[in-house]
């Protein structure tokens, strides 16, 4: 009967929750706020709302998380934006095998608050917390333990693949293995994933057994990653102002799980909220080069030990909630690529060279060395190699000359970029990056399509 | 007074749990290991929500799907729910309907229908609820009404008359019980953020349907009478209502 289900979307308390109604279109924007593009958002709640909203939609559909994205992986120009935190409910848990199953819209720090005081942690996780967990599968995140662990999808053991048709797929590597290899990794558009089992860990406390450690220069780098083959998790962060004698400096961070028992108590919220849109001038070359030199020697010493809450380590940024508008209003945009062995020493001294003498500032380099455990995703973006991200402010003019050159260098270098972190590539050059891109092409739903896909296939756009 | 360490879980009744304020706040309450029973009107929705629930360590979960306007049933639905959770500690209503106020304009009955789903819905179970606890000298009986009820506004006032009607009501019955040890809690929210307004621009002024859900399980926990969420809307509407009707009449709110 129509007329309840009407009835029963409005019953949702006014405040409280959404009507299932479309807004009007609305700029939408991803983590790195370029670019911004118009949408229609309908959001979900429910497991039934995909695909029933989906009926008499135009211009295409595109599900999007927590849009922590920092390209257009997750906008659709003129096309309807299905939000999905509001579906942020649990299926079940089992203690014994530490499998849970949830709906995808649930975050990654929500997960985190039920799973920690029960012992459990995350298998992979980003930089940040506040992504979902089908934006994790259908980026194919990677994390710090890349090295032992690899990347997200490898610990989702199933999840429930809906079809704007209606078909409903459940996906594992035995059941429609197709279609769960070509939707981790994904970007979203093989359909809608609509809930997903994920095998969490055991912890037995909240701490990280932590050391860092100045280095100068690459090799540095390698033979720390080298010597630190059997920690959990590994990253540097490099400072990619500096020139001369102290090029590509940086501290290379490890951690364990600390195994002595503790509290294990869920997080508190975060408080800051960054307020407004820097002017650019607060984020200019020289305020970077000073952060970066700040930075470099808070590090004190050459190396430094600590016992940390697994917080800082692995989320120093979500403290501030909204970090992204320290870059103003045009925005930012990272820049990451993998480079497999054979070229990665060479490659990445070629591209710091390049990003040092462009003097675009970068206020986080993020190094690692990416491991050979390899991903159920046909379309993820971690290869054996060196991966490096780099975020730019946004400059008119003078950013894009700069991230094509930086692409073709990868390319050259044998390397790729992340989708999910990019709005510069061109389709040649994610063509070339991505072989597999035809595939996914044949496995996306007809009706999902996102403005990153327009961009890099050059199909007709959806408006 | 926090009852989280009492030794039996504490047992609570939710009308309307598969609204979003209710759903959030349910969540704190099987995080703390209470008992629940859920009512609302969509088997799939009340099933989804229970099993959220269930995982999140409630003690006890129970479920009824039933169409909250149909007040006849409400003595029997308040009967099997008490049965079912043993005894019953809080009373929590969430439900009701924004309406359509274009249409409410025009046709009286859908006016009624919002007075009636708001507003003679809530008295009824309200007065069930008042009763049994009365007689036990015990109970929380708690309420979302609206800060719409405050005053009546052209953009909304058949929806805001239902909430003040409501708010009224709470405000006497509280008045007629408060002294047999029965707490009323009338809640008004204010704008909230959900998974609508998420990515969109400003919407991060908006409160947060978690905090918001905090306040509510807090003021039950401390036996409050009447509460803003959040509760800078209560100097806002404290100079909305003190508007001379004159000026406000002219504002287009
Ligand atoms: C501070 C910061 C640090 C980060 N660190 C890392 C890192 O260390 N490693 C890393 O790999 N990434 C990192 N990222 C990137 C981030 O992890 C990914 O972009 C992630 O996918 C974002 O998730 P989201 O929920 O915000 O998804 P969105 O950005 O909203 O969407 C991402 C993609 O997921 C799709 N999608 C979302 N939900 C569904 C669904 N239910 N069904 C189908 N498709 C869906 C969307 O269509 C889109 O293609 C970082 C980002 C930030 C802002």
């Amino acid at each position: 009967m129509p007329e309840t289900e009407t009835q029963q979307q409005r019953l949702s308390y006014e405040q409280g929750s959404a009507t299932g109604q479309p807004s009007a279109k609305v700029p939408f924007e991803s983590w790195g706020r370029y670019p911004t593009y118009d949408a229609t958002l309908i959001p979900l709640h429910w497991q039934s709302d995909f695909p029933a909203v989906v009926r008499g939609t135009h211009n295409g559909v595109l599900p999007v998380g927590l849009g922590r994205s920092y390209g257009d992986v997750c906008l659709l120009k003129g096309g309807n934006l299905l939000p999905t935190p509001g579906m942020s409910r649990l299926i079940s848990f089992d203690p014994e095998t530490g499998l849970l199953t949830a709906e995808t819209g649930i975050s990654l720090a929500q997960i985190l608050d039920f799973a920690v005081p029960r012992g459990f942690f995350l298998p992979v996780t980003p930089g940040t917390k506040y992504v979902t967990l089908g934006g994790a599968i259908a980026n194919d995140i990677h994390g710090k333990n890349h090295h032992v662990a690899g990347t997200f999808g490898r610990h989702v053991t199933q999840f429930e693949l809906v079809r704007s048709d209606g078909t409903v797929l459940r996906c594992s590597p035995t059941e429609n293995a197709e279609f769960y290899a070509m939707t981790i990794g994904g970007l979203g558009l093989t359909g809608f994933i609509r809930w997903a089992t994920l095998r969490l860990k055991p912890i037995v406390s909240r701490k990280i057994d932590y050391e860092g450690i100045q280095f100068h220069g690459i090799d540095e780098f390698l033979s720390l990653t080298e010597a630190s083959k059997e920690i959990e998790y590994t990253v540097s962060w490099v400072d990619c102002t500096s020139t001369g004698r102290n090029f590509c400096r940086g501290v290379f961070m490890q951690g364990d799980h600390s195994t002595k028992r503790d509290e294990l108590k869920p997080s508190p919220e975060p408080k800051l909220v960054f307020p407004f849109d820097a002017p650019g001038f607060l984020l200019n070359h020289l305020s970077v080069a000073a952060f970066n030199t700040v930075f470099f020697h808070k590090q004190m010493g050459k190396r430094q030990v600590a016992l940390q809450d697994y917080e800082p380590f692995f989320y120093p940024l979500d403290k501030v909630l909204h970090w992204n508008r320290m870059y103003g209003k045009s925005g930012l945009l990272q820049f990451q690529y993998v480079i497999p062995w054979n070229n990665a020493r060479e490659g990445t001294v070629a591209i710091l060279k390049e990003v040092a003498k462009s003097g675009l500032a970068s206020f986080l380099a993020v190094l690692k060395a990416f491991g050979d455990v390899p991903s159920p995703g046909v379309m993820s973006f971690p290869r054996p190699g060196i991966t490096l991200a780099l975020d730019f402010p946004i400059k008119p003019g003078r950013s894009f000359p700069l991230f094509e050159r930086l692409a073709d260098m990868t390319l050259e270098f044998g390397g790729r970029l992340y989708p999910a972190k990019d709005a510069a590539m061109t389709a040649a050059q994610f063509q070339a990056f991505y072989p597999e891109w035809q595939q996914l092409a044949r496995f996306r739903d007809p009706l999902i399509t996102s403005s990153f896909w327009e961009r890099v296939t050059g199909e007709q756009p959806s408006l | 007074m926090s009852h989280n360490n009492s030794t039996f879980p504490r047992k609570i009744l939710v009308l309307g749990a598969t609204s979003g304020i209710a759903e959030a706040t349910c969540r704190i309450w099987a995080a703390q290991g209470a008992s629940l029973f859920l009512v609302a009107r969509n088997t799939d929705k009340l099933a989804a929500v229970a099993a959220d629930l269930r995982t999140r360590g409630a003690n006890f979960v129970d479920t009824a799907v039933a169409d909250l306007d149909d007040t006849d049933r409400h003595p029997a639905l308040l009967a099997h729910a008490v049965n079912s959770l043993q005894g019953l500690d809080i009373a929590y209503l969430a439900h009701g309907v924004l309406g359509d106020q274009a249409q409410a304009e025009q046709d009286f009955n859908t006016a009624a229908h919002i007075l009636h789903t708001n507003l003679m819905a809530p008295v009824s179970l309200v007065t069930w609820l008042a009763n049994f606890f009365v007689q036990r000298h015990a109970g929380t009986i708690a309420v979302l009404s609206s800060v719409a009820g405050d005053r009546g506004r052209k953009s909304n006032y058949v929806y805001g008359s239902s909430k003040a009607g409501l708010s009224a009501f709470l405000a006497g019955l509280r008045n007629r019980i408060d002294r047999e040890g029965v707490t009323v809690l009338t809640v008004k929210p204010g704008p909230t953020k959900t998974a609508m307004t998420a990515g969109m621009k400003g919407s991060e002024k908006f409160a947060d349907v978690n905090a918001v859900a905090k306040s509510i399980v807090a003021a039950i926990d401390k036996r409050v009478d009447n509460l803003y969420v959040p509760f800078q809307w209560q100097p806002i509407m404290f100079v909305i209502r003190h508007i001379p009707e004159r000026v406000f009449k002219k504002l287009n709110l």
